[in-house]
């Protein structure tokens, strides 16, 4: 809402305040004053002047040399204006005008004829383009007849106004109006309202003999007012009143449709003029829309209806969408003769879905939707028919004719100080109750600290006690409500285990040497299908999709973090970022319905990404390059941080490549990946060897341990054996790490592999593993006999399972 | 034989102090100090000498032999400290060549904010709740008292799933079900991090992705001036301890009063700068009492129970502490960005 001071000074006196200091205490007592403009801060030496002649440029077709009197002298100026003509009342800028823009005028040459200044059009002046009237946008500005020559243009039109921006929260449509504002402005200021003047002269006729008025249903339209005004003559609005439009932000058309949007302005009262003829049936019925009925609106659209719009109608076709635009069959033209004015009350909701589903807004739609002031409706109507009648000659037939149902009375709301003090925290006495409500003009009765509070109409948002305390608080002044501490009992405040974990974890990673991301959870339906891991692959789950999205590439939620992470290093590399390590702890979205009816399982998972070198130290030249090893570490450290143990099996997993990825399982449930990405995929996100990890997370901390038992220290020593096996090159070492564990009985502790040979001195198609298997008992000193007899075993195991020979 | 002793001291420490190495100067001791040596020879032939001559030519012997270790011993440790000194040189190395990098990673800036916020108020006995991304209509809206049709509904344009089902447009569902699960009958002090969707274009200042951190405190005579309280602690611990706050009124469907907290801008001091747009003030939160009809809905009796709520953009918060100018730097995850806020 832009609210013009030069107009709202009608309203409220605001003489003795700065607009800044006027914006700041607005905002400060709840509406937000989001800009303070000037009109045109820069315009001095502008003038209205007389076009005495008009000739054609001697040197150039399209200039005209104009004589331009501005009162004390005759000024030659050149201008280019197609719609400049002698007898006309300009706005001629003198040398040494300023105009907004930086723009100094000078005495010029142009084309070898001097000029003396320029004549300006409204968009020269400082005026938004797409405010300003059609007829004059392509040229200048011309002023009424009756303009006096060589008045100063700022003032005529209105350029040293401060419009103040509000911006205003759904609840406060009262103050979509300058009345409203003025209300708010008197409470703040500790001012009175005046109001503007709304009675008319009528002429003989009847509005009642002219057109009738039936509203199907009064829920939808409670109230319907026509009024009817006769022998109007359509030309410009007074320029103040266009002025007014203009800083408001409405484009002026002509008198009539200017006159409604001028009193939907002050009274936040929407109006609509019918050309009464055009009606033709000479009787408005209000009706619901048949569906697949068509209407054309002012804006030139053809609109078909989906059936639940209010629609205005001449008894046979529609002839406005209620509440939101009038029809084009309807509309009033340059030679319309009566004018049918509606001041109406539609259901709030209903022009809500209608402007909603039509996607069309207007000023009236804006101000319907969220509710209007029951008690301003017929008054907005008189208010426009006097203007009517003094700015477009017309005559108001006698009566408005009328469907009314309409409730106009005002809530009650019932406060007490105590409930306010204890609520805000405040010391407010009985009078400065009733002073505040005084300031809002709210009605009241008062019986010492109890108050029962008549709520205007025009402020349909209150209605609680709640809404009566913030009144109170924001006049009160938030700033004078003290700081105090919640006195409630004191708690503990502590991450939960879960908590904790996530926070170790990440620490963990980034220890580790990992970046962490946070990327969309929206992605494209084709990344929903790659790179899924094994564990969620098997719970045949489907991806969330979004109803109406607005890009194909934020579709769906997705199921894995990995397509995500492989593109920030793709992104990375692609900006030559090319040693890169990322991880992210995040949710993935997986629903068990292809046409989801329930909320999916949302599952966190901590998947990694890796690319290029892991290790360097070039002047020692140390590269070491990222390899699986590198990312496997990774997952087993994250296994550690929850004492956990992972089991890693060679698995064929989509995406990934077949000889470099394991599937990660713990206590034989699959619960992640590690691997190389497959080439192609590398390729085609131009990526050279990346490794990536992806683990069901919310499971595996589901797995921790909160208080792990115990373990003794050994004050026994331990033994430890060393077993070099030469094996077929096919065997897998975690295998035999395995057997050996399980074959060499309870007192082995731990079984390390040491060194893999494979080439010289190696039977081709073998390969040598060494393990150190350590024993130790916590209890007592282990014997050579108890040793041996493991290791024998050991070695039993190994050959027969793995067809092993002890390495000689 | 006093003078050969003496001569033999002589000779041996001139000896000792011709060795220029560890293995001559052993030659020596062996020499001199040895079983074979002359002055074991000399105490052997003690025998022949008067018992008056005995104890004086064998305290002479005892201390010329002392003489002479204690010059080898001398030696030796001249002559050690010297191998060392060498070895020591041969060891040098150029200590200006770069250092064997650690590679460390990061967290990412708005974990960083999270945790900070997070630890503030855990600091002052609040918890930490999640909730589900995809959400109810009912937790989203209706339970936040935004029934169907409510114009502050435009506020926030949601991504649907289905006809009940969106992608959370804010926090605040966490708050009506974490009302629920304290039973209307327990209070509340919890805070609840998370990721919110909305219909955005992604452009310097929106995002379709954001994170908020919203708290609730809900307990028997709350009053507005605990929020008060309790937003200006959290500023100062956030953002310095001579900040101020204010508070100015706006409107949020779930609370009333509502209001916008603002606090003193940290580049101007609050005189007014270009980031403040000249009014030394920054918004940072949006606040309210818990309106009456969410407690009701949630199973708190409002005539028994009040509350205050509060939520921020955590973006937001990361852009103005840090100065980051554009909020797309959070998801693309440009490795240049996020490991300016960290160490690497």
């Amino acid at each position: 809402m832009y609210v013009s001071l030069n107009w709202l000074k009608q309203y409220v006196d605001i003489d003795n305040i700065s607009p800044e200091d006027l914006a700041e205490k607005i905002t400060r007592s709840g509406i937000e004053v989001e800009s303070i403009e000037r009109v045109a801060p820069e315009s001095t030496n502008v003038f209205v002047g007389y076009v005495e002649s008009c000739e054609q440029h001697p040197n150039a077709d399209k200039l005209n040399l104009c004589q331009i009197n501005v009162g004390t002298e005759t000024y030659q100026i050149i201008c280019g204006a197609p719609n400049i003509a002698q007898g006309q009342k300009i706005a001629a800028a003198l040398p040494g005008a300023r105009l907004p823009g930086g723009v100094k005028i000078k005495k010029a040459k142009l084309r070898g004829v001097e000029s003396h200044g320029m004549v300006c059009s409204l968009q020269e002046l400082g005026i938004d383009e797409k405010f300003v009237p059609k007829d004059v946008a392509d040229g200048i500005f011309v002023f009424p007849e009756d303009t006096e020559v060589g008045t100063p243009v700022a003032e005529l039109l209105n350029l040293d106004d401060v419009i103040l921006e509000l911006g205003l929260t759904p609840n406060r449509a009262d103050a979509m109006s300058m009345l409203g504002v003025a209300y708010e402005v008197a409470a703040i200021l500790d001012k009175e309202v005046k109001q503007p003047e709304e009675s008319y002269q009528t002429s003989d006729s009847k509005a009642a003999d002219l057109v009738s008025v039936k509203v199907e249903d009064g829920e939808l339209n409670p109230y319907y007012g026509a009024f009817v005004i006769e022998d109007v003559t359509i030309g410009a609005s007074p320029l103040w009143m266009r002025n007014y439009l203009m800083a408001a932000g409405i484009r002026p058309i002509n008198n009539v449709v200017d006159i409604t949007n001028y009193a939907l302005l002050v009274y936040g009262q929407p109006l609509h003029a019918f050309d009464y003829d055009k009606v033709a049936t000479k009787e408005i019925v209000v009706r619901t829309a048949k569906q697949g009925e068509r209407i054309q609106t002012l804006d030139d659209q053809e609109r078909t209806l989906k059936g639940d719009e209010i629609v205005i109608t001449n008894g046979t076709e529609p002839i406005a969408l209620a509440g939101v635009m009038g029809g084009a069959n309807s509309e009033v033209s340059d030679d319309t003769k009566t004018i049918l004015l509606e001041a109406a009350y539609f259901d709030a909701r209903a022009i809500r879905r209608s402007s909603k589903h039509h996607n069309l807004r207007s000023e009236a739609s804006a101000r319907y939707e969220k509710g209007i002031d029951p008690n301003r409706v017929k008054r907005a109507g008189a208010y426009a028919a006097r203007l009517l009648a003094e700015y477009a000659d017309g005559k108001i037939a006698q009566g408005v004719v009328e469907f009314d149902e309409l409730d106009r009375k005002e809530k009650q709301v019932k406060i007490d100080t105590a409930s306010v003090n204890n609520r805000l925290g405040t010391t407010i006495s009985d009078e400065e109750i009733a002073s505040i409500l005084t300031r809002l003009q709210f009605g009241f009765e008062q019986d010492n600290s109890e108050f029962i509070v008549s709520v205007p109409t025009r402020r349909g948002d209150i209605s609680l006690f709640e809404d009566m305390l913030e009144e109170i608080a924001r006049i009160y002044g938030y700033d004078n409500i003290p700081y105090t501490l919640p006195q409630g009992e004191a708690f503990a405040g502590k991450l939960t285990t879960k908590q904790y974990l996530k926070r170790q974890l990440k620490q963990y990673l980034q220890g580790a040497g990992l970046m962490e991301t946070i990327t969309y959870s929206l992605t494209s339906k084709a990344r929903t299908e790659m790179l899924v891991s094994p564990d969620v692959k098997e719970q045949a789950v489907y991806p969330v999709a979004l109803k109406m999205p607005m890009s194909e590439e934020h579709s769906h939620l997705r199921l894995s973090i990995i397509p995500e992470l492989v593109d920030t290093l793709s992104y990375n590399v692609a900006r030559k970022q090319e040693n890169l390590g990322y991880f992210e702890f995040g949710r993935v979205f997986l629903s068990k319905e292809e046409q989801i009816t329930e909320q999916p399982n949302e599952t966190a998972r901590l998947a990694g990404a890796l690319t290029g070198t892991w290790m360097e130290q070039p002047w020692q030249q140390e590269k070491k390059p990222v390899d699986f090893y590198v990312a496997k570490g990774i997952v087993e450290g994250i296994f550690a941080q929850l004492d956990l143990e992972p089991v890693f099996q060679q698995a064929q997993v989509d995406g990934y490549h077949p000889g470099r990825t394991a599937t990660v399982s713990h206590n034989d449930r699959v619960v992640g990946v590690v691997g190389q990405l497959h080439p192609t995929v590398q390729k085609a996100f131009d990526l050279k060897e990346t490794y990536v990890f992806d683990l069901d997370i919310a499971y595996l901390i589901d797995q921790y341990e909160e208080v792990p038992s115990f373990r003794t220290i050994p004050r026994h020593p331990s033994v430890t054996r060393d077993i070099a096996l030469v094996v077929s090159e096919a065997v897998h070492a975690g295998d035999i790490q395995r057997t050996i564990r399980e074959s060499g009985g309870n007192l082995v502790q731990q079984v390390q592999i040491f060194d893999v040979y494979q080439g010289e001195h190696m039977e081709a198609g073998k390969k040598s593993i060494a393990f150190t298997v350590l024993y130790q008992d916590p209890t007592r000193t282990l014997t050579d006999e108890e040793v041996e007899a493991s290791y024998n075993s050991i070695i039993e195991n190994v050959k027969t399972k793995h067809d092993a020979e002890l390495r000689s | 034989m006093r003078e050969k002793l003496e001569a033999l001291q002589a000779e041996a420490i001139e000896k000792v102090q011709q060795a220029d190495n560890l293995q001559s100067l052993q030659d020596v001791r062996v020499a001199y100090l040895g079983k074979k040596g002359p002055i074991t020879e000399v105490l052997r032939g003690m025998g022949k000498l008067s018992p008056e001559e005995r104890p004086v030519i064998g305290e002479l012997a005892n201390k010329v032999r002392e003489a002479i270790a204690t010059a080898l011993d001398n030696k030796k440790s001249l002559l050690e400290e010297a191998a060392l000194n060498e070895q020591l040189q041969k060891e040098a190395i150029d200590v200006t060549l770069p250092g064997r990098p650690v590679k460390t990673g990061g967290p990412h800036l708005l974990t960083s904010i999270i945790e900070e916020v997070e630890d503030l108020f855990l600091g002052m006995g609040f918890e930490i709740k999640e909730g589900p991304e995809v959400e109810t209509d009912y937790f989203n809206f209706e339970a936040l008292n935004l029934p169907q049709d409510h114009p502050a509904r435009d506020m926030q344009d949601s991504f649907y799933v289905t006809d009940h089902l969106l992608l959370r447009t804010q926090t605040s569902p966490v708050q009506a079900r974490t009302m629920r699960e304290y039973d209307g009958n327990k209070a509340i002090k919890m805070i609840c991090p998370g990721i919110v969707y909305r219909r955005d274009t992604d452009d310097a200042t929106h995002s379709h992705q954001f994170t908020q951190i919203e708290g609730l405190l809900v307990d028997k005579h709350v009053r507005m001036s605990d929020l008060k309280g309790v937003l200006l602690e959290f500023s100062r611990k956030l953002f310095g301890s001579d900040r101020e706050i204010r508070l100015r009124p706006s409107f949020f469907p779930f609370t009333e009063p509502s209001v916008e907290v603002d606090v003193t801008c940290k580049v101007c001091d609050g005189k007014g700068c270009n980031v403040c747009k000249h009014t030394g003030w920054i918004e940072i939160l949006g606040a309210g009492m818990v309106h009456s009809n969410v407690l009701r809905m949630s199973g708190y009796d409002p005539e028994e129970y009040s509350g205050f709520a509060f939520g921020m953009g955590v973006e937001r918060i990361a852009m103005l502490k840090y100065g980051v100018d554009d909020i797309r730097h959070f998801y693309t995850n440009d490795v240049r960005f996020l490991s300016q806020y960290h160490k690497a």
